[in-house]
């Protein structure tokens, strides 16, 4: 009883990973312009791969394969965002104004 | 099963061939470097796809294992030894690019025979 | 379902390897090849290779990236020049694919245990394991022990192409008296964040490297990852605290003793091996229990390559890192 529960628990965070990392990839491709397209990938790295990982880890379940799971999943919610803001920053730096282009003329539309 | 097999060695093939034409159909120096890189991966690729035996695990023995099919760890010992020298020398040809740089201002081949020819 | 997984890895490094060759920006062609590698670093974990995932991961994903763009930041980052005898180049690489395409059909069958490269040598090293080392990783007891003349070549390659690329860029260009070092060594001291995260991750990556040293014996691990990872906690010091500072964590002194040491205490393995009175590189005679003799060779030279990978990647590193831009 309690195996299936986790089982199903498991696979919905699975699922929902890859959803939000579905999710990440069209948003980094349908942005228009790069600050856009970079907060659409980080739902990849932070979302996708927390769910993912807390899915794994109710696979696994309590071993050290989850411990050491968890020390990943640290990991990424460390260092992802501060790649984000290193990628951000060196964009600024490099010139590429955060202008929403064309979609700040659709919403000034009628 | 089969057809996994045979679309390892033909993307072997594939990669090894895109890598090649990086190397002799390109005239920046670093764009060679990275398709000797290419090239090599893509021989790794052919050992590591030879060591897979079917429903083998990696061959690190575990007690309590009854009868246990394990993949083979030669290939895996020579592809090790084959990364480490690879990096070695792609380490060693970017040194070489860097000091051409310095020496003739250019990385590209036409434009370093241009100058080694007057 | 592996297979599927399996078909998706193998297409996706073909797209990656194409669009490597043909972009013209080569820093756009850099972070590329690091994604294939680790693309076929999976690739390697899904064929049973765990060893070598970690090897190319480390290595080929993470150092010779950041090598690419060392030489990257003092060279052009744009192809200028396309290609050249591109028909001649395309009919040639065509027809030689075919070639190998045409030879892939008589190859054995994926994952037949009866192929002949399954045969004669690789069950005698399963089997004997146990019974001459006893470690659980058949790996690192190939390359160590029963292989360990090749990786002695290995280290003295790696040796080899440290003093090379110092050679190369040691002597610092554009004339004496024109020593520009204040810009080149700043790093990212102004911004914040990844100061603050980058010093807080530097220890716990030197203890994971410290980690995959010793722990090749029982699971993937060994000299060369260790060397890689603990090499790369002190690139990201660099990167994120200037390379002056990190001159004076670890001088080029140090690293070239730890470059030099290594490669002598393999070689001092080795020989103490003739000296106690048995072959080169024979590990049994090191202690009076031969099985615990082959545990301290394997120790004993694990380090060692450890050592030198570590020296001489940073060293490649600063070489790079402290070259003056023309």
């Amino acid at each position: 009883m309690m195996e299936i529960v986790l089982n199903v628990l498991s696979w919905i965070l699975l699922s929902a990973g890859g959803v939000f990392v579905l999710i990440g990839g069209i948003g980094a491709l349908r942005m228009p312009n790069l600050y856009t397209r970079m907060h659409a990938a980080s739902v990849t790295d932070t979302m996708g791969a927390a769910l993912v990982l807390l899915g794994v880890m109710l696979q696994a379940g309590l071993t050290l394969a989850s411990i050491k799971l968890g020390a990943i999943l640290l990991f990424l919610l460390i260092t992802s965002p501060t790649a984000s803001y290193a990628l951000a920053s060196a964009a600024l730096l490099a010139g590429i104004k955060p202008d929403a282009g064309r979609a700040a003329d659709e919403t000034r539309g009628p | 099963m089969e057809l996994l097999g045979l679309y390892h060695y033909w993307v072997f093939a594939v990669l090894l061939m895109i890598g090649f034409y990086a190397v002799v159909a390109k005239v920046n120096l670093v764009k060679k470097l990275i398709g000797v890189s290419l090239f090599q991966s893509a021989v790794f690729l052919l050992y590591i796809t030879m060591s897979k035996v079917t429903g083998g695990t990696a061959p690190i023995l575990q007690e309590g294992m009854v009868d246990p099919v394990f993949s083979n760890p030669l290939p895996q010992v020579l592809i090790l030894t084959a990364i480490v020298v690879g990096i070695s020398t792609t380490a060693l040809g970017l040194g070489i690019v860097v000091r051409i740089k310095e020496e003739y201002g250019t990385i590209e081949e036409h434009e370093i025979q241009e100058i080694d020819r007057r | 379902m592996t297979v599927l997984f399996g078909i998706f890895l193998l297409t996706l490094l073909v797209i990656t390897a194409v669009a490597i060759v043909h972009t013209r920006n080569l820093f756009v062609a850099v972070m590329l090849l690091g994604i294939f590698s680790l693309l076929i670093a999976i690739n390697f974990f899904i064929l049973d290779a765990a060893d070598v995932a970690l090897t190319e991961a480390a290595v080929g994903a993470g150092i010779s990236t950041v090598l690419f763009l060392g030489a990257l930041a003092l060279t052009t980052e744009r192809e200028r020049l396309g290609t050249q005898h591109r028909w001649l180049s395309l009919v040639v690489v065509t027809s030689a694919t075919l070639v190998l395409l045409y030879a892939t059909f008589d190859k054995p069958l994926f994952g037949d245990p009866d192929a002949p490269v399954h045969q004669h040598v690789a069950p005698w090293y399963l089997e004997k394991t146990p019974e001459y080392i006893d470690i659980p990783n058949v790996v690192t007891a190939v390359l160590a022990s029963f292989r360990g003349y090749d990786t002695l070549g290995e280290v003295f390659v790696v040796f080899t192409a440290g003093i090379g690329v110092m050679f190369l860029l040691s002597a610092h260009s554009g004339g004496p008296g024109r020593r520009k070092r204040e810009a080149s060594g700043i790093g990212l001291r102004e911004h914040l964040i990844p100061r603050v995260v980058g010093r807080l991750l530097v220890p716990f990556i030197l203890l994971f490297g410290l980690y995959v040293q010793f722990h090749g014996d029982f699971g993937p691990g060994g000299g060369f990852q260790a060397g890689a990872l603990i090499a790369a906690a002190f690139i990201l010091y660099a990167l994120v605290e200037g390379e002056d500072r990190t001159l004076a964590a670890l001088p080029q002194n140090a690293l070239n003793a730890l470059m030099v040491c290594g490669a002598l205490l393999y070689g001092g393995v080795g020989l103490a091996g003739i000296v106690l009175g048995s072959s080169f590189l024979d590990y049994s005679v090191l202690s009076a229990d031969p099985v615990a003799g082959q545990h301290l060779g394997i120790i004993l030279i694990e380090a060692g390559v450890g050592m030198t990978v570590t020296g001489v990647l940073l060293s490649i590193f600063h070489a790079f890192a402290a070259r003056d831009r023309i």
